[in-house]
This record gives structure tokens, sequence and C-alpha cells, in this order.
């Protein structure tokens, strides 16, 4: 607009202030020391708390913070039988916790990859009346906090179980069942996530090919579209099995009598044990959940 | 297949069939075993406390009452604001983060991915235990601070104040914060920038008014994902805020579990909670972009 009279033109100095190029200059290098620095802290942040909880589970002091030398006591003492003032902070407990856990996060990943695979195949193929709702009803499960699913399935439990109970004399009550129902709430919905986001991209043509070639509909499904679909229901398979195993909140809040598992032993460990074989404990978690990550990982970059 | 005689209306009707094999199953679990137990949280919260049956009649309005009472209106404005704090400070050192992760050279790229997606998916309990192990009073900062380079004669008190709360959501939710971020930035055209530059914007003008907006539906896929848990949170404020700094994810789980149960009043708040979340939800499908990874 300015720019009216032509001659004479000083160098380029691209019509700048000198004072606002340097006011520019020192937001860009303010910029780049924040944008260097800001992501190392979270790094630090993100990896420092488990990387001292792990390097202390081996630390010979019982006030756990000042190094005292390497030992595997505390590991040891897990298996010794005792390791707390309450009678469940003992090794017997603590296998039947991780037995439980074990059979709840199969059972559970079983089932939701079952449900959540075929719920995927349904939405993503075909046409039909309420498939919005249903869309709805798959992807509210995910955003609701866990408290409230925790106590809605317990408060939905002791209704129906007390009705039944006193209409059939039966004497049903909470249990691992109740746990795995749980889960596969929450489990199935993310399943069915992945493994739509495959059907999503995944063409038809392959498919049509099959049928063309006289596959009836059951070989196109088990030969052509069951083994490009594999990846995706691993990996959900995989997810299933990490948010089953790492669960606290819903268990705790479902789990009957006797039916502990691994987080609800390791929570009761901190409410009340006293010594670094909570470290243990935590390193021994925290390998678990770790192994698993990184197993799906490898899956994933393998068959995809 | 001579016994169908029009072969369209079976296959419509084999097709429906097929339908309802593969949608139904999943439904029929989630309507029996989420929707079903929702309503009767909503029931319940009409209900008035029982001994005997945890639950009875008559209806009534009290349990909100108590709700919108002074004790509950606080620990639900502080458990919303915590929320808030949490999900900005979680926006502050997950941008950052994410730029980093999407500007790396591919071969890097997947390395850096892997060292936000490892703690994410580490037991959330035990990664709690861990932050209190760190700022306890005999934990490992008080101890460096005191034991070994005495700079302090006396601990620092971290644990069970707001702040031990913060260190512990952020922990616990940046991962959330970080993940949408960067799929946004990783789609974002950075010629954008450039255009805005030969255009005389400076990098922080370029930042605001053209990358942010841009990736803002990142952000608030990330913001979401953070708000809901932080809001419903029970385990954060349960094992690093103790007594005096509850949210209403512990007063809900208290409401079954502890020693005085009332689990209409539990039901009451967590309608309330609902109440929040739905707001948060329907704010981000009005700005959001629903494409941007959840998972």
């Amino acid at each position: 607009m300015a720019q009216v009279a032509l001659p004479p033109r000083p160098l380029p100095t691209l019509g700048l202030d000198p004072a606002r190029l340097r006011g520019d200059m020192a937001i860009r290098r303010t910029g780049k020391v924040l944008l260097s620095i800001t992501p190392w802290v979270g790094y630090l942040f993100l990896w420092i708390p488990i990387i001292v909880l792990v390097v202390f589970s081996f630390n010979q002091s019982r006030t756990n913070a000042v190094w005292q030398g390497f030992t595997l006591d505390w590991y040891k003492l897990l298996l010794s039988g005792q390791f707390g003032t309450e009678r469940r902070l003992s090794t017997e407990f603590l296998l039947l916790a991780l037995k439980n856990s074990l059979i709840v996060a199969f059972c559970a990943t079983i089932i939701s990859t079952m449900l959540g695979t075929m719920i995927a195949i349904g939405m993503e193929r075909y046409k039909f009346r309420g498939r919005r709702l249903i869309d709805l009803l798959l992807y509210l499960p995910v955003v609701i906090p866990e408290v409230t699913m925790g106590l809605s399935l317990v408060l939905f439990f002791s209704l129906g179980f007390r009705t039944i109970n006193n209409l059939t004399g039966t004497n049903l009550a909470l249990s691992l069942v109740t746990i795995i129902i749980g889960h596969v709430v929450f489990c199935m919905p993310f399943v069915a996530i992945v493994v739509r986001s495959r059907l999503s991209g995944m063409s038809t043509s392959l498919e049509e090919a099959a049928r063309d070639l006289g596959a009836d509909e059951w070989h196109t499904f088990t030969r052509v579209t069951l083994p490009l679909l594999m990846p995706a229901i691993l990996a959900g398979a995989m997810l299933a099995l990490t948010l089953s195993l790492d669960d606290f909140v819903v268990t705790q809040l479902v789990a009957g009598v006797g039916s502990t598992t691994l987080p609800v032993f390791v929570y009761s460990m901190i409410k009340f044990g006293v010594n670094p074989s909570i470290n243990a404990v935590s390193t021994i978690v925290v390998f678990i959940s770790m192994s698993l990550v990184l197993f799906s990982l490898v899956l994933q970059r393998n068959r995809g | 297949m001579a016994a169908t005689p029009t072969p369209i209306a079976y296959n419509i009707r084999r097709q429906r069939l097929q339908v309802r094999l593969l949608v139904w199953p999943a439904a029929i679990w989630l309507i029996l075993f989420f929707i079903l137990p929702l309503i009767i949280v909503f029931l319940y919260s009409f209900l008035t406390s029982s001994a005997l049956y945890q639950a009875a009649a008559p209806f009534t309005l009290e349990n909100y009452q108590r709700l919108f009472g002074p004790t509950y209106t606080t620990i639900m404005l502080r458990s919303v604001g915590t929320a808030i704090v949490a999900t900005l400070l979680c926006v502050i050192v997950g941008y950052p983060m994410a730029f980093f992760i999407a500007t790396r050279p591919k071969a890097t790229r997947n390395l850096f991915l892997l060292l936000v997606i490892v703690p994410f998916w580490t037991n959330f309990l035990v990664r709690t235990y861990s932050i209190a192990f760190l700022l306890g009073d005999t934990g490992l900062i008080n101890t460096i601070l005191v034991d070994y380079l005495h700079i302090l004669s006396e601990p620092i008190h971290m644990m069970y104040t707001s702040f031990s709360v913060y260190v512990g959501l952020i922990y616990g939710y940046l991962p959330f914060m970080v993940l949408p971020i960067y799929t946004a930035i990783e789609r974002f055209n950075f010629r954008l920038v450039e255009a805005a530059h030969d255009l005389g914007a400076n990098d922080l003008r370029a930042f605001v008014r053209v990358m942010l907006p841009v990736t803002f539906p990142g952000v608030l896929a990330g913001c979401i994902l953070v708000f809901i848990p932080a809001l419903g949170a029970y385990i954060t404020p349960d094992l690093l805020g103790g007594a005096k700094f509850l949210m209403v994810g512990n007063q809900i789980a208290g409401a079954v579990l502890g020693t005085s149960t009332d689990k209409p009043f539990g039901s009451a708040l967590s309608i309330g909670m609902m109440v929040i979340v739905v707001v948060a939800l329907l704010v981000y499908y009005r700005f959001g972009d629903r494409g941007a990874g959840i998972v």
C-alpha cells in the first residue's frame, strides 16, 4: 500500500526495522531453548520415578531412599511366607492374586477379543438401522470414569444377585466372574476400535476376488478376511490383556471376598506394607507390563 | 438353492441374520453390563440409604441437596479445578514433547514415541506409588536434599498436599496428551509456517495463528483424554492426597468400600460427575476432531 514512490530503495532489509528483527530473533531463541529443554524434562519426568523404583528394589536399606548396597533380600522376602503385619501380606496370597489376575485377564481377553472383533466387522461391513446408536454404545465405556463404572457394576450385581437369590434360593455373590464381566465392558470397545480402524483402511477387493473365484461367504471370511485382520485382532487382544492385568479401580469395587487380583494385592501392600518389598512387587508388575507392551509392539511390526 | 424362489429376498434376510449374529452379542453385553448398571445408579441416587438393603424407598431429592451443600460443592469444585489445572499443565509439557517427537528424523521418531508409550502402558497403580516413593518425607528427593547435599535440615513435606496430587495426575495422564497432539503435528504441513513467515509473521505469531489452530483438534482430544480420568481420579488422590485432598473419585469409591457405606449418595455423586463429563464431551464433539486418535 505504502510503496508508491519507486526510487531510491535502500539495500533489502525486507522492510523490517532492526528493533523488530531483534525482537523476532529473541522470540526464536527463546522458543528454541524452550523447545529443546521441555521435551527432555518431560522424558525424565516419565522415566525417573519408574527407574528409581526399580533400582531401589535392590537396595539394602530398610528406610528406603538411602542407598546401602545391592541385595535381593526383598525379592526373597516375597517368597519367604510373610512380609507384612497383615495376614494377607503373605506369599500364599501373593501367588493366589497372581493366579486370579491371570485367570481374569485370560478370560476377559478371549471374550472381549471375540465380541469386539465381531461387532467391528458388523459395524464396518454392514449398514443397518440403529448403527449410530450402537456406535455411541461402543464408545461410551471408553470415556466413562472408572469409578462410575465400578460403582454401577457393584450396584447392578448386588441388586441382581439379591433378587435372584431371593427368588431361587441360590447363593450368588461377587467373584472372579463379576470381575471378568466388568473387564470385558471396558476392554471390548478398545478391541473394536483397533479392528475397525484396520477394516476401514482395508480394501474389499481381495474379498471380492475370493467370491469371484467361487469361495462361499464362510470360506472368504476364514481364508481372506480373517488372515488380513489378524494383526489388528492380535493388537486388540494385547491391548485388552494389558488393560485387564492393570485394572485396579473396577476390580477393587466388584471383587468379592477372596478374589484379589495382583493390582488389588499391590494396593493393599502400598496401604499396609512397611518394607521395601513393595518396591520388589512393583518392579515385578512393571516388568510384566513392559514385556507385554514390547511384545505387542514387536508383534504389530512383524505382522503389520 | 432351488428352494429359495427369490434370491434377493433371501440375501437380505441372510444379511440381517449376519448383522444380528455379529453385532448383538457385544451390544447385549454392553446394554446388560454397562447401560443397565448406569440406569440403576441413576435410580439409586433418588433412594434413601438403609442399613438392611443398602438403599430403599421413599424417593427423595435429599442426596442431591447434600451434593449441592457446602461440603460436597467444595469437593466437586476442587475436583473440577484440579482436573482443569492438571489438563492445562499436561498441554504445556505435552505439546513441546509431541512437537519434538514429530520433528525427529524417521529413524529415531519411533524410539521417542516408544519412550512415551511404554510408561503409558505400565501399571498405573505402581506408577502412582513410584511418585510417592520420590516425594515422601523419607523419599528420594528429600534424602538427596537432606542426607546427601545437606541443603536442608528438615525434609520438605510434599506428600499429601495438592502438589503431590498434581504431580501424580500429570505423571499418570501426560501420555494421553502427547499421543493425540503428536498425531496432529505429524499430519501438519510445515509449509504453512513458512508461508506465515513469508507474510511477515514471527515464530510466536506463526505458531499462535497458524500451527496451533491447525493442530488444535489434537490438543482438544488430548484434553478430553486427560480431563475425564483426572476428574474421576481415585488412585491418585487416595495414595498421594490423603485425607486432606479428597476428590469426587474417593467419595464415590468410599460410598462402596468405606466403613459407613452410602450407596445412594455415592450414586448421586456419580451422576453429578457424569453431568460434567457429558458437558466436556459435548464441547469436544462441537469443536474437536473425532478422528484424532483415541488409543
